[in-house]
């Protein structure tokens, strides 16, 4: 596991020296949150039992955020292609770059997110169901992402074009992690939808990294 | 000859561009008269003949349209991954052109089946859009059929636009029964599906034909524009090729190679 490791250092060495780059995803969560409080404030107080819900989507689009140009540095200053020769096994490679995009843009919303839940008017009551929705959901949007950010590498394009991509896939996430977190406010069982996002995890956590690696060696033309 | 060696053989041939395009005519010219005679006399039976349905009165009848739509799409989608697995293992030229030429079909077709289904709903249900689930993963097959689309633009080199959507449509194509069984789980409101191979018909025999001329219909119809648009994009991608400036200077109206 010495390129899952090396990956997952140099990933994280480079977003402590850039710490306004990896916190974009956090802002942009946070200024989300603020606005939609604000919007929803001005009748009742709050968005009542849509909150976990819209957490989520704003979850997810912060998540896309950091994902669609996880690869753009890399193939503007030639790393890339050095990745792609010397990595070994390359699938490790990709699972280290991941995990470290994921902690610096995920874990940070992951823990904002109680408080977010808060403020847009909802009982604190089902947050730690959200937490655990997200903290399962969340890395299987980042594999997702990642196979769209990887097919688009090298064309100049992502952002848009990556979200219309993967937007499909991550559906099923966002339905279970939504409906978990709701059903936890009702004081249902919840188990069916972690198990769900739980099995969603494992499968892309197996598949998705030799599709990023296969999406990557294209975009190289290696 | 074996048949092994005869599919072999056909697959070959129908691999090569030239071989394709040499042979492809009278098969678009016959799948348009044969879907257009079978859409016409299906629309007929369908709109004319058959009897309203007991409780939505004749708002049903956009079924003869919304099925087959609906249907054919998913078909095609299902030959676009194929088509992607394809090109991904034997580099097959063909199997990218089919793709390119099929997506569009199959996205008009979705978007169609999208739209007749919303005008049935707003009577039927009470309602166009619900998020249901075979309505959400239509609304999913829209999207991935619009990814292809948009891949094969960002990417400038044809080669890597073509590996990069073939890898897309497999990824789709392992991803939609995830999907398809995901949004089921969630919720349902729309009706199962009336018509399976396996069991007898939950739909009376009367509706029954229109529908399936109809349905036939579409696929030979859909069949004779994929290889249109076949025909096209290989005399654009072989324009360089001698061949193809010989079949340009034949005089029009001349027999066609």
């Amino acid at each position: 596991m010495n390129a899952f490791a090396a990956l997952l250092r140099r990933e994280l060495l480079i977003a402590l020296r850039r710490p306004t780059d990896a916190a974009n995803p956090l802002v942009f969560f946070a200024l989300a949150v603020l606005l939609l409080g604000v919007a929803a404030a001005s009748d009742t107080g709050g968005l009542g039992d849509a909150a976990a819900g819209a957490v989520w989507v704003l979850a997810l689009f912060a998540n896309l955020l950091a994902t669609e140009g996880v690869f753009r540095r890399d193939v503007e200053d030639g790393t890339l292609e050095l990745f792609l020769i010397h990595a070994r096994p390359r699938f490790a490679a990709v699972l280290g770059k991941l995990a470290a995009n994921w902690s610096c843009a995920a874990l940070p919303v992951l823990a904002l997110s109680p408080l977010a839940l808060y403020v847009l008017g909802h009982s604190v009551d089902g947050a730690a169901m959200l937490m655990a929705t997200l903290l399962l959901g969340t890395p299987t949007l980042t594999l997702l992402g990642a196979i769209g950010a990887a097919l688009t590498a090298g064309t100049g394009r992502g952002g848009l074009l990556v979200a219309a991509l993967v937007l499909p896939f991550y559906l099923p996430v966002l339905i279970f992690g939504a409906s978990a977190s709701a059903a936890a406010v009702d004081g249902r069982d919840a188990a069916f939808e972690l198990l769900f996002l739980g099995a969603l995890l494992t499968g892309s956590l197996t598949v998705a990294p030799f599709a990023i690696g296969k999406a990557l060696a294209i975009s190289q033309e290696y | 000859m074996g048949l092994t060696a005869w599919a072999r053989r056909a697959f070959h041939k129908t691999g090569s561009p030239r071989w394709f395009f040499a042979g492809s005519r009278p098969w678009m010219l016959g799948l348009y008269v044969a879907g257009i005679a079978l859409i016409v006399v299906g629309s007929t039976l369908g709109l004319g003949f058959v009897p309203p349905e007991r409780y939505q009165g004749d708002s049903f009848r956009i079924l003869f349209v919304h099925v087959p739509a609906v249907h054919l799409a998913q078909t095609i989608y299902i030959a676009v991954a194929v088509a992607g697995l394809v090109y991904l293992v034997w580099r097959m030229k063909m199997a990218d052109l089919v793709i390119a030429a099929a997506a569009p079909v199959g996205m008009a077709l979705t978007a169609a089946g999208l739209a007749t289904g919303v005008v049935w709903g707003i009577p039927t249900w009470g309602t166009g859009w619900v998020w249901d689930a075979r309505i959400m993963s239509t609304l999913v097959l829209l999207l991935l059929f619009f990814g292809l689309l948009a891949l094969r633009q960002a990417i400038a080199r044809p080669e890597r636009a073509a590996m990069a959507v073939s890898l897309l449509a497999v990824v789709g194509a392992v991803n939609l029964p995830i999907i398809k069984y995901s949004v089921e789980w969630f919720t349902t409101l729309h009706q199962p599906a009336s018509i399976s191979l396996t069991e007898r018909p939950a739909i009376a025999p009367v509706f029954l034909v229109p529908l399936a001329l109809n349905t036939l219909g579409y696929y030979c119809l859909a069949a004779g524009i994929v290889i249109a648009a076949l025909r096209f994009k290989i005399i654009e991608t072989e324009s360089g090729t001698s061949w193809v400036a010989d079949w340009l200077d034949r005089p029009r109206g001349g027999a066609k190679p």
